[in-house]
């Protein structure tokens, strides 16, 4: 009789349900998985080696591109790095927009895994439907920075520019008639932050829409309940953080154990799942939405009230204004250092832990006191959770595989870095 | 704060005793330095110890001294970095361990302690080609398949030694020398202390 070997089947790199470039080598016995291989790196550019050859604001840019569906939350752990190795004060107002856009690109982000995640295991509308309320909040990154995707908006010492008056409104075209053109509109009218209050108002509703297709339909408890279960112990252990730790029944959150800008004065809870499978997981990140709902809705309520600077006047790391410039000499000499040689961050080391929607992102920053920086070290929480999906596998078959990809919501460009 | 990491400091320089070569707070954050010998019985006392209790594993990282401050370096070059979180006491804790051999550096693997950090040295012999001792598969993870060299280490060129193109006479693909010219268009420059107020 011949042995009976284990099959050895190739997932990916070009897998739609891969989520990019993963290459995952599977041993299966059967349809059940013996072993997973994930071969990473097809994605890597080196932005950490680039950091070291680039000026520290020309780094910046380079943030937006790890984690391409959360972007803001990865400038953020850049720039609270350098504030904290330069010591540089932010405005308060400046601490609140950083706050309200980390929960906007919180909800951007689950929203995003939630259509992802259900589209890979069967649930074909729910995409549709998230990518509706994406789009405006992609308006608002768009408004706020110039950009859908890649913003650049926080910057070491603040935020680039102060929210805008208006918001930015639908033309007629041939495709959409100018009623219902004036209907997208309607809720355009007035300033940036009327837009997000409306916005905060109505997603409530279509978090109960989401619910409604997926929490107790019967297909999504059969792919999700009991899949890919991680106990406290071995989430500790593997070095798991945000959503896929709080899945497992440890409430840790950093916005709440070590809270960073303005997040201590936030009112918010942490949902916490009990059993630590994929279900358990995807009911933490929906409540995770209301949650970021809520925090938007302080940070608005702020906003209204109290203007001020929105970046630090301390010239040796932020621009001065451009009226400043052409009246005074001194500050057309920072102008000049500025963008010519760039910023100097004192000497030293400095680790920045953000509550990414994934889970820690921190950036370990060390300084030998030059224009840019020495070593960058991005800690990406993906690629701790894509190394447990070995783990996580074992004895699955392979349909739960892709499950547990989409439950770890694995991002290549931050993996790969 | 700053007296919590006094705390902390003296928490670990009780329990740890001399296997804690210096230890420091900068900033709010406590590091330590370990020698590469101990890593392993310092690293199960961190995890274990009531006082500790580091259970995560937030970081590994490589680090290459050698061209820091622009300056030859006395030291060893090579170091391996762990930050430690601990969600018991809500700390954190950086921990230094140089690698005694430049030529071929080798620190002892924490794979057995924490189960997170096999990714994380992988990703630091590929990048800084330091060995893990220990590891059970150390393999590279980021670069290519079939990469030579360590590229994160500060005498590999930003642009790398070779290039890949499709030639079309042998009707494959092909790596050659790279062909671009390296540049700096913002030079690297260290102030002195206080330069310009």
């Amino acid at each position: 009789m011949a042995d009976i070997r284990n099959y050895t089947l190739n997932f990916g790199p070009q897998h739609p349900a891969a989520h990019g470039v993963l290459r995952l080598v599977l041993e299966l016995d059967g349809e059940v998985v013996q072993r997973a291989d994930p071969h990473i790196g097809l994605l890597h550019r080196g932005t950490e080696k680039l950091a070291e050859s680039k000026t520290f604001i020309q780094s910046l840019p380079y943030m937006d591109r790890l984690d391409y569906v959360s972007m803001m939350c990865n400038e953020h752990a850049y720039c609270l790095a350098i504030e904290k190795l330069a010591g540089i004060e932010v405005p308060e107002r400046a601490q609140y927009i950083r706050v309200m856009f980390a929960e906007i690109t919180r909800i951007l982000n689950h929203l995003l895994w939630i259509g992802a995640h259900s589209i890979d295991i069967g649930a074909m509308t729910m995409f549709l439907y998230a990518f509706r309320e994406r789009e405006d909040l992609m308006d608002c990154y768009e408004a706020v920075s110039g950009a859908r995707l890649h913003a650049a908006y926080f910057r070491p010492g603040g935020v680039y520019r102060d929210l805008p008056d208006s918001m930015p409104q639908y033309k007629a075209s041939k495709i959409r008639n100018a009623k219902e053109i004036a209907r997208l509109n309607e809720t355009r009218k007035g300033s940036m932050l009327d837009f997000i209050e409306d916005f905060t108002n109505r997603f409530p509703a279509c978090v109960d829409d989401y619910e409604t297709l997926l929490t107790d339909n019967r297909i999504w408890k059969q792919r999700t309940v009991g899949i890919g279960v991680v106990t406290p112990e071995r989430a500790k252990n593997l070095g798991m953080t945000g959503p896929m730790l709080r899945g497992s029944g440890i409430a840790w959150d950093l916005r709440k154990m070590q809270p960073y800008d303005v997040y201590d004065r936030m009112e918010f809870d942490i949902p916490v799942g009990v059993t630590g499978d994929c279900y358990d997981r995807y009911l933490v990140r929906v409540e995770e939405m209301r949650q970021s709902n809520r925090i938007i809705q302080q940070c608005v309520k702020w906003l209204k009230a109290n203007p001020g600077p929105v970046i630090t006047d301390n010239h040796k790391f932020a621009p001065p204004s451009r009226e400043d410039m052409k009246s005074n000499m001194e500050e057309l000499i920072h102008h000049f250092k500025l963008f010519t040689e760039g910023m100097h961050v004192p000497e030293g080391e400095a680790y920045a832990a953000v509550e990414h929607p994934k889970g820690e992102f921190g950036i370990y920053l060390v300084s030998d006191g030059a224009n840019k920086p020495y070593r960058l070290k991005i800690r990406a929480p993906g690629y701790a959770h894509l190394a447990s999906l070995d783990e996580m596998s074992r004895g699955h078959m392979i349909a739960d595989v892709v499950a547990i990809i989409g439950t770890q919501d694995v991002v290549f460009g931050e993996i790969d870095r | 704060m700053a007296s919590r990491m006094e705390v902390l400091k003296s928490a670990v320089e009780r329990v740890l005793g001399d296997k804690v070569v210096s230890a420091k707070i900068a900033l709010g954050e406590l590091t330590i330095v370990c020698k590469s010998v101990n890593v392993t019985e310092a690293m199960t006392t961190l995890r274990d110890h009531p006082e500790l209790a580091f259970e995560q594993c937030i970081d590994v990282c490589g680090m290459d001294y050698s061209t820091y401050q622009d300056q030859p370096q006395d030291g060893p070059r090579f170091a391996v970095v762990y930050h430690l979180l601990s969600l018991t006491h809500n700390t954190r804790l950086r921990v230094r361990v140089f690698a005694e051999d430049d030529d071929f550096p080798v620190v002892p693997s924490v794979v057995e302690i924490w189960n997170t950090a096999n990714w994380f040295e992988r990703e630091a012999f590929d990048l800084f080609g330091i060995i893990f001792e220990g590891h059970p598969d150390l393999r590279r993870i980021l670069t290519d398949y079939g990469f030579v060299g360590h590229p994160f280490r500060k005498d590999f060129p930003l642009s790398g030694h070779v290039e890949m193109r499709y030639d079309a006479a042998q009707q494959r693909v092909i790596y050659q020398p790279v062909t671009i010219e390296p540049r700096e268009i913002t030079p690297r420059i260290i102030r002195e202390e206080n330069y310009g107020g």
